[in-house]
């Protein structure tokens, strides 16, 4: 492909193998003697279980085994964890429930597993899990989060009294009670982010083997971070030590954050592939996913904004109800907390922000990190707010953002965020602009003549990337560091294999990683090859969620490369006899400076393997490893403009215009940036107009399949209008800030607020599907009516 | 999917004798409703009766002032016949808007009629245009033919060959799909016929399947215009609600259906 460096719109490198469907899944994954299994859920979204007969599935044909909580939980395998601790405003820690990879008493939300069955076939596991009769006491179920906070309410966990998790405040509440004294308007809004199913194009899958001989597991898996995957299944599940079990996350098809867990289904087929002495092997159809697959968002919120005479905002006050679910997940409590309440600050300078969140328990699937993770529901709030209060005193939209947009850097929030640098204006401006922002009435009115509703929305996002750093987040609560480590290997013939603890899963890392290496030694993105997802090739890492992999993981690239590079220097000056000092790179050859002596990357490397004539005292070999740990998080942030019109007969809304302007810092590939920011507006306008996981009374969730689960086409989005300004990130080596998310947590605000605008209605709640757009339009109608 | 026994039938008479045999059968037409069902193990047919490669039930014929197409063709066969666009460009553009390609090209209209999902579209054609469905042992009426939700006048082990339709002087179907699943929420098909008759049969909202609607139909015989129904509504009390759309919306989307059903005829 040849040299592609920094800024290369570069082909992907791994798509040859995912277009002529090539590649290795963990589905594809196979082993001798391998059996299946199929998981006997629970119909019901609370009973408790008074007997389990498996009599009947013993006898079909196939089954090697069923297997239980009573046994699980009899051989020693450790409850599910959460990672991440918070405290409540009391001091308290927050209140968990015990979670079982298989429940032995009370099962607490539908399709929670309670046995499972190993077969020879999948056909007839599955056959066989339908046989396993499982008696249930019902009990009463909760499934809203505010009335499960009620006195009287169904209780779930004897842990967690009242439901409640954890009542936790950040801000200063005083100084913020006092703004609103004062305040000369204050603006109210009630809020609710729907919870939304992450539904990857893969399913989980696991594939688990058990070496008796040698006490060891290996797991396939689809993970996004399988060195933390094989922590957790060490330390906390008693599985095997970590030197016994080997965790390889292959090709793995998209996770939108619902890979990062570790859930019952995979620490399941270990335990059962030592209990059966064969591999097993589990694919969740798309009904688990939809039942299974961790869920995002799930808040209700009551947001006050207090602004000043001159329309400067002097206050933020928001209470926040956080539906955990049924359990809590991995990094569930850090959602609607550290992820969440620090960035209600937006773009904006507001002195005093308050904010309180209690996680509360419900008879539904666990929620945790969903692309975004707890930023769009910042954001949605922010945004919501923002438009709303301009709408209520009178100022374009715009105008009122930019009278409070932060202008100097660094700058520290009242919400623990210190933000390094931005240009807000910059990416306002550049929006407004391809929006043609001030032909916006004339469009109007022009709409209104077809009987059209038209209306625009902005957004001015900012969010959190590459969480870090390790220390802060320790302090926290977070019970891992978070930073990366990358290996580089300068092979003796020059071409290079980068090992990263970053996990791709739609990412493109093979490609932009490698146009990192082209970028420094010159070398053709061919000679280069990332190794990633494999616990025995890749020492340690973090994995890839929170748009840490260019950020964290580049930059830990990145302090490897520099050691190779600073040893390379030296072998050079050695062998054409210069200073160390004088050695320079250009392009693919080290260069003594001012001079035409040069010797190609590749001799060096060549001359540190043969090692015939190396500096006295140097170790052969041109390979260096690096450990990164960021000193802050990174802040992207943009503007984005949405232009919606309305059909009033029918309440379809079509978004007409879609301008996202991002400040990503330094791009490496923008062809694949472009394509990050296209999955994340899809995902947002998802959120916004389509998607939504529903509940009824029992618990049962009522949008669990794609025939009610709308999820986003190609024709409920437009052609998207894409640009990107630059500030650079100080905080890293290569300036980037990150880009994964930035779509989904800034455009549902956006869509939102056109949605309001065009309707001249204060609040819609999301998704507005058609039929909720044409309700409000009727309620606007007799409320005009009546007047 | 559980297991189950697989024939292919040769002929229509061959299908019959296989079901008879069959401990509990069902005919396979393009499998895009039954397949699914069955993968999601809410199916369990012993025997599958394959009618996919029967030759009698293929073909597209005009004959007598009516076009008469084969039960076993499929949805694309349907909207890309220069005969069907022709004769009917109403039914040549619902078959054109069923489900996505995929199902355009598996899917067959004597599947999609056998199975009578009441937010199919081709029931509103055969409503509409006053259609015959013949079948293994008779023909039926459309307004015998459709008894209920999944229901029909269908014998069992009674085979649809084909569906004969009038052709109309005008005709055109307009229908507002489920945002997810894309079925209809309201689809409504229009024809008028030479002799000044119109029939307008709404799919996708009522709770009983197709149904014709009397006031457009008397409306539009005397005004064939989108005004003379834009005021005419059905009763709320007749239509599904769910999640998707309440019996009020799907009311409102009947009415609007009608009135762009007219209009692009």
């Amino acid at each position: 492909m040849g040299v592609q460096g920094i800024g290369a719109r570069a082909l992907r490198k791994e798509d040859k193998r995912f277009i002529t469907g090539k590649g290795r899944y963990t589905d594809d994954m196979t082993a001798a003697r391998m059996t299946f299994a199929a998981f006997v859920r629970s119909p019901h979204a609370h009973a408790r279980i008074t007997g389990i007969d498996a009599s009947a599935a013993l006898e079909m044909p196939g089954v090697e085994a069923v297997l239980t909580g009573e046994q699980l939980v009899g051989d020693g395998v450790g409850n599910l964890i959460c990672g991440w601790m918070i405290h409540s405003r009391d001091g308290t820690p927050m209140k968990m429930g015990a979670w079982r990879a298989l429940e032995p008493e009370i099962v607490r939300y539908a399709g929670q597993a309670v046995a499972v069955v190993i077969a020879e076939t999948q056909g007839q596991a599955r056959d066989a899990a339908e046989a396993v009769v499982v008696s249930y006491e019902e009990l009463p179920v909760i499934v809203d989060p505010a009335a499960a906070l009620e006195p009287g309410a169904p209780q779930l966990h004897p842990e967690a009294p009242g439901n409640l998790i954890y009542d936790w405040v950040i801000g200063d509440e005083a100084a913020t009670n006092a703004a609103f004294a004062k305040a000369a308007h204050v603006t109210r809004l009630d809020i609710t982010n729907n919870r939304l199913v992450p539904n990857p194009m893969e399913p989980r899958a696991a594939l688990a083997e058990y070496d008796a001989a040698e006490e060891h597991f290996t797991l396939h898996t689809t993970s996004q971070n399988p060195h933390v995957a094989r922590l957790v299944l060490s330390a906390f599940y008693n599985i095997a030590p970590e030197h016994k079990l080997r965790v390889i996350a292959p090709d793995v098809g998209g996770g939108f954050g619902s890979k990062i867990y570790i859930y019952p289904e995979e620490m399941v087929c270990l335990w059962a592939s030592k209990r059966v002495g064969r591999p097993v092997k589990w694919v969740s159809d798309r009904t688990e996913a939809f039942l299974t697959d961790a869920h995002g968002r799930d808040h209700r919120s009551e947001a006050e904004l207090a602004l000043d005479a001159n329309h400067k905002i002097i206050g933020f006050r928001v209470n926040t109800i956080a539906n955990i679910g049924a359990y809590m997940s991995l990094f569930s409590s850090s959602v609607p907390t550290y992820l969440y309440a620090t960035l209600l600050s937006g773009q904006y300078d507001i002195p005093a922000i308050f904010c309180n969140v209690k996680a509360v328990y419900t008879n539904t699937t666990p929620v945790d990190a969903y692309r975004g993770a707890g930023r769009p529901e910042a954001t949605y709030l922010v945004e919501r707010m923002m438009e709303t209060a301009a709408r209520e005193v009178g100022l374009d939209p715009a105008e009122f953002r930019r009278r409070n947009f932060i202008r100097a850097f660094p700058h520290q929030t009242p919400v623990i965020m210190c933000y390094d640098a931005g240009d807000y204006d910059a990416t306002l401006d550049a929006a407004l602009k391809a929006v043609d922002y001030a032909g916006f009435p004339a469009r109007k009115a022009e709409a209104a003549r077809r009987g059209k509703l038209r209306g625009i929305g902005l957004s001015c996002y900012i969010e959190a990337c590459g969480i870090a750093p390790s220390a802060a987040v320790g302090s926290l609560g977070a019970g891992v560091g978070l930073w990366e480590s990358a290996e580089v290997r300068v092979n003796p013939v020059g071409t290079i294999e980068v090992l990263t603890g970053s996990h791709s899963h739609g990412q493109g890392h093979e490609t932009t990683f490698a146009q990192l290496i082209s970028d420094r030694f010159g070398v053709d993105t061919d000679s280069v090859s990332i190794v990633h997802g494999d616990t025995d090739k890749v020492q340690f890492g973090m994995g890839t969620y929170g748009s840490r992999s260019g950020a964290v993981g580049m930059s830990a690239i990145v302090k490897a490369l520099d050691k190779v590079e600073a040893k390379a220097k030296k072998i050079a000056a050695h062998l054409m006899e210069a200073a160390e000092g004088d050695i320079v790179f250009e392009g693919s050859q080290l260069k003594v400076a001012g001079t035409d002596k040069a010797l190609p990357f590749f001799q060096v490397a060549l001359a540190a393997y043969t090692a015939h004539n190396l500096p006295a005292g140097m170790e052969p070999g041109l390979k260096e490893g690096a450990f990164y740990d960021p000193s802050n998080f990174t802040f992207p942030a943009g503007t984005y403009v949405c232009e919606v019109e309305i059909d009033p007969e029918t309440g379809k809304t079509q978004i007409i215009n879609f301008v996202a302007a991002d400040d990503f810092g330094k791009i490496i590939n923008p062809m694949i940036v472009e394509g990050q920011v296209h999955g994340g507006l899809t995902q947002g306008i998802g959120q916004a107009l389509l998607e939504n996981a529903a509940y009824d009374e029992s618990g049962q969730l009522i949008t669990g399949s794609f025939m009610d689960y709308t999820m986003p086409r190609a024709d409920d989005v437009p052609s998207y209008t894409l640009m990107t300004t630059e500030t650079i990130c100080p905080g890293n080596p290569l300036g980037m800030k990150g880009c994964g998310e930035a779509g989904a947590i800034g455009s549902p605000p956006a869509v939102i607020n056109a949605i309001t605008d065009a309707l001249g209605i204060r609040e819609m709640a999301m998704p507005a599907t058609p039929e909720r757009v044409w309700k409000a339009i009727q309620d606007s109608r007799r409320a005009m009516a009546a007047e | 999917m559980y297991e189950t026994n697989y024939h292919r039938a040769g002929s229509v008479s061959e299908a019959a004798s296989l079901m008879a045999k069959a401990d509990d059968g069902k005919f396979l037409a393009g499998g895009q409703t039954l397949i699914p069902t069955m993968k999601q193990r809410l199916a369990a047919p012993s025997d599958l009766i394959d009618l996919g490669q029967i030759a009698e039930l293929q073909g597209i014929t005009e004959a007598g002032g009516s076009l008469r197409i084969g039960a076993g063709t499929k949805h694309a066969d349907v909207a890309g016949s220069a005969l069907v666009q022709r004769l009917i460009p109403g039914l040549a553009k619902l078959a054109g808007g069923i489900g996505d390609p995929h199902v355009r090209h598996m899917g067959t209209i004597g599947g999609s009629v056998a199975n009578n999902d009441p937010a199919a579209d081709y029931p509103s054609a055969v409503m509409a245009l006053g259609a015959t469905v013949h079948t293994s042992a008779r023909d039926i009426a459309a307004e015998d033919y459709f008894t209920g939700m999944f229901d029909t006048a269908l014998e069992e082990n009674e085979i649809i060959t084909a569906i004969s339709f009038p052709v109309p002087e005008k005709s055109a179907y307009a229908k507002y799909p489920n945002p997810a699943s894309r079925y209809a929420m309201a689809g409504v098909f229009v024809a008028r016929f030479k002799d000044g008759s119109v029939r307008v049969a709404a799919t996708g909202a009522g709770q009983n399947g197709v149904f014709r609607i009397p006031a457009m139909e008397a409306a539009l015989s005397a005004n064939w215009s989108a005004d003379a129904v834009a005021s005419i509504s059905v009763p709320a009390d007749d239509m599904l609600s769910d999640i998707h759309g309440s019996a009020d919306y799907r009311a409102n989307l009947v009415t609007v259906m009608a009135k762009r059903a007219v209009a692009a005829a």
